[in-house]
């Protein structure tokens, strides 16, 4: 249903530009949760601003295919685009406590995305209101209206958001962190809510998070993001069976596991640093800090290969034929 | 944090509301309140002047001229001075109090339409340069220092002299000249809330800039521009009256309170008190204005700012 091919972000600045987000290439399909994950800074909340079509303005996108529904997004003037916003397509935010506007109530919030996109009709923008936040699980929906965002804790607004990118019965929502600033039972709700809600409307859901446990609760396919690319797609259980990319695994060994806490041992960490957006990477992006480099890795971009039916990784230890089975595991 | 779901209790007990909260705090605040109630006794005056005046603010009479106000009477055994004409009468024998009485009108209506003209320009501009940024804000920026680099009184002096003086004239000059400090002022906030993730959530809904200026951000400036329309609409005023008394701002027989000043100052010394009544409504009014903004300010925003009246 969305469809992107070799989409780019890249700001230009004045030692050069930075390009945030390199080449992604990926597709989601209706009612499919597609998690991308990565650490601080490795371009997730970028992909999700440029396929918004909200990049800041010193930002420019570029992509080979960008499509939602077969419409092409990447030549649409800027108010066909913003027709599609908050209507085909809807974000949520990481942070609930200030994405709500502190002067309107609730109510006429979420009426303005219905006005915006329906019609000025107040019945009927109340009534969906009324049965989204009901839905998303708020107590006394039609109280909760006339109330403001000030009146609501963390989780409460985090509802009211949701509701609010669903006014208009989006085909697809991103979900940029939206549990990132909440605690952890509360995050389990969101969690669960955004997964019921997903089935009950059909969603498809670009779900953007750093955390892997998070991944493994709501993601049917995950794309691994390292320093503006995507490394390794694959669906949830293979990516946490058999991680092929040398980043993954090593991503997934610094979760912390409650016996080896136990045991005193420190928890591993990948040595090295993200290279800058700023620099020109030839080869492998994680060729500087991987623990399998091999002279390839630093001159060309390694291939993408399939391990597995829909497992892609990006790495030289896959690119021939065969080669799966010197997979080191 | 507790996140009450559908299975929890109602609705707790609304906390109070941010405009019961608001209320609360003016009323303890005594500078707003001195403020707020001049200013509303002076509205109130200007507004009911035809009710409320003794005598028709234009009728000269030559055989009363200069008749005392009443203390007068009381502290001075003057004989002339008498409950018909309780602030005396003018040089032409004109009521005084009726005089004062539709001053206040003038005084007003140039304050707020001055203040309010101001207000929609500068505000306009200031979200416009603080939203777009760029060359929007390089060309608003140009205009305010434009405007600050221009001596006020001499600009409206020279288009009242040019173009003929009338309250019209008046309040459009001052109107377009005092619109710099609500274009700094909300250019600075809008630039701080065009950042506010719940503009980017608006933004993501679909919203036009225009929806964006005129429904997220500028609810959200209230505060800051309500402050200075209070505080211009006291600079007008001022303005008005030291132009009126220059001669060059509203005209005889319209019964200015700077104005009044001007004709009373050949008898500044035998009957003071010619001055001294318009000059102290000036001066009540101006320093309700003012007490009025302070304490809106203290009051809207009441974080950090203690203030000796608060």
């Amino acid at each position: 249903m969305l469809d992107v091919a070799n989409l780019s972000v890249t700001i230009a600045g004045r030692g050069g530009a930075i390009r945030p987000v390199r080449d992604l290439s990926f597709s989601v399909a209706r009612g499919e949760t597609f998690c991308i994950v990565g650490e601080s800074g490795c371009g997730k909340s970028m992909t999700s601003l440029a396929l918004m079509g909200l990049l800041p303005r010193a930002a420019a996108r570029s992509a080979t295919r960008l499509a939602l529904d077969g419409t092409d997004l990447r030549s649409l003037p800027r108010r066909a685009m913003a027709d599609i916003r908050g209507n085909r397509m809807a974000m949520i935010f990481q942070e609930p406590m200030t994405s709500l506007n502190p002067v309107h109530t609730i109510g006429s919030q979420l009426r303005e995305v219905w006005y915006r996109h329906r019609g000025r009709n107040r019945a009927a923008g109340e009534a969906r209101a009324l049965w989204l936040l009901d839905r998303v699980g708020m107590s006394s929906p039609r109280e909760r209206l006339a109330q403001y965002p000030h009146e609501l804790s963390g989780g409460l607004r985090q509802r009211v958001m949701i509701a609010m990118a669903l006014m208009c019965e989006p085909a697809l929502l991103i979900a940029d962190e939206p549990t990132t600033a909440l605690d952890v039972t509360i995050q389990a709700q969101i969690l669960s809510l955004l997964r019921s809600l997903q089935d009950e409307l059909g969603l498809a859901m670009i779900f953007i998070t750093h955390d892997l446990g998070v991944v493994s609760r709501i993601a049917d396919r995950v794309a691994v993001m390292y320093a503006g690319r995507i490394v390794e797609t694959a669906a949830t259980a293979d990516i946490f069976r058999r991680p092929a990319h040398p980043y993954t695994r090593g991503l997934l060994e610094c979760i912390p596991v409650p016996g080896r806490i136990a045991r005193r041992q420190p928890l591993p960490a990948i040595p090295g640093q993200v290279p800058s957006p700023a620099q020109d990477i030839a080869g492998c992006a994680f060729a500087n800090r991987c623990d399998q480099v091999r002279d390839a890795c630093a001159t060309a971009r390694p291939p993408e290969a399939g391990v597995a039916a829909g497992h892609l990784v990006q790495c030289v230890l896959y690119g021939q034929a065969g080669s799966e089975l010197s997979c080191p595991s | 944090m507790n996140d009450a779901t559908a299975t929890a209790a109602p609705a707790p007990a609304a906390p109070e509301s941010p405009t019961a909260a608001t209320l609360h705090r003016m009323r303890r605040h005594k500078g707003f309140m001195i403020g707020a109630g001049i200013l509303a006794v002076m509205v109130l005056v200007g507004l009911l002047a035809p009710l409320l005046a003794p005598h028709d603010p234009y009728l000269q009479s030559l055989a009363k001229r200069r008749i005392p106000p009443i203390w007068h009477a009381w502290f001075y055994g003057s004989p002339r001075a008498t409950t018909l004409h309780l602030l005396g009468t003018d040089q032409l024998g004109r009521d005084y109090l009726s005089r004062m009485l539709y001053g206040a009108r003038i005084s007003l209506a140039i304050g707020l339409s001055t203040a309010l003209i101001s207000a929609v320009i500068g505000t306009a501009l200031g979200m416009l340069a603080g939203y777009f940024r760029g060359h929007v804000d390089a060309v608003v920026s140009f205009l305010i220092s434009a405007r600050l680099c221009v001596p006020l009184i001499l600009v409206a002096l020279t288009v009242v002299a040019l173009v003929g003086s009338s309250l019209m004239t008046l309040i459009l000059v001052l109107g377009l000249l005092l619109w710099d400090r609500f274009a700094v002022i909300t250019r600075t906030a809008t630039m701080q809330l065009a950042n506010a993730d719940f503009v980017l959530a608006s933004r993501a809904a679909g919203s036009s800039w225009l929806r964006i200026l005129a429904s997220e951000i500028f609810p959200n400036l209230a505060n800051a521009w309500i402050v200075v329309l209070t505080l211009e609409m006291a600079n007008a005023i001022v303005i008005e009256a030291a132009l009126s008394f220059l001669g060059l701002g509203v005209q005889a027989p319209l019964p200015s309170w700077g104005l009044m000043l001007a004709e009373g100052r050949n008898d500044m010394f035998f009957n003071p008190w010619i001055i001294a009544i318009p000059g102290a409504a000036l001066f009540a009014l101006v320093l309700a204005i003012n007490l009025l903004g302070d304490g809106l300010r203290d009051v809207t925003a009441p974080e950090g700012r203690g203030g000796a009246l608060a």
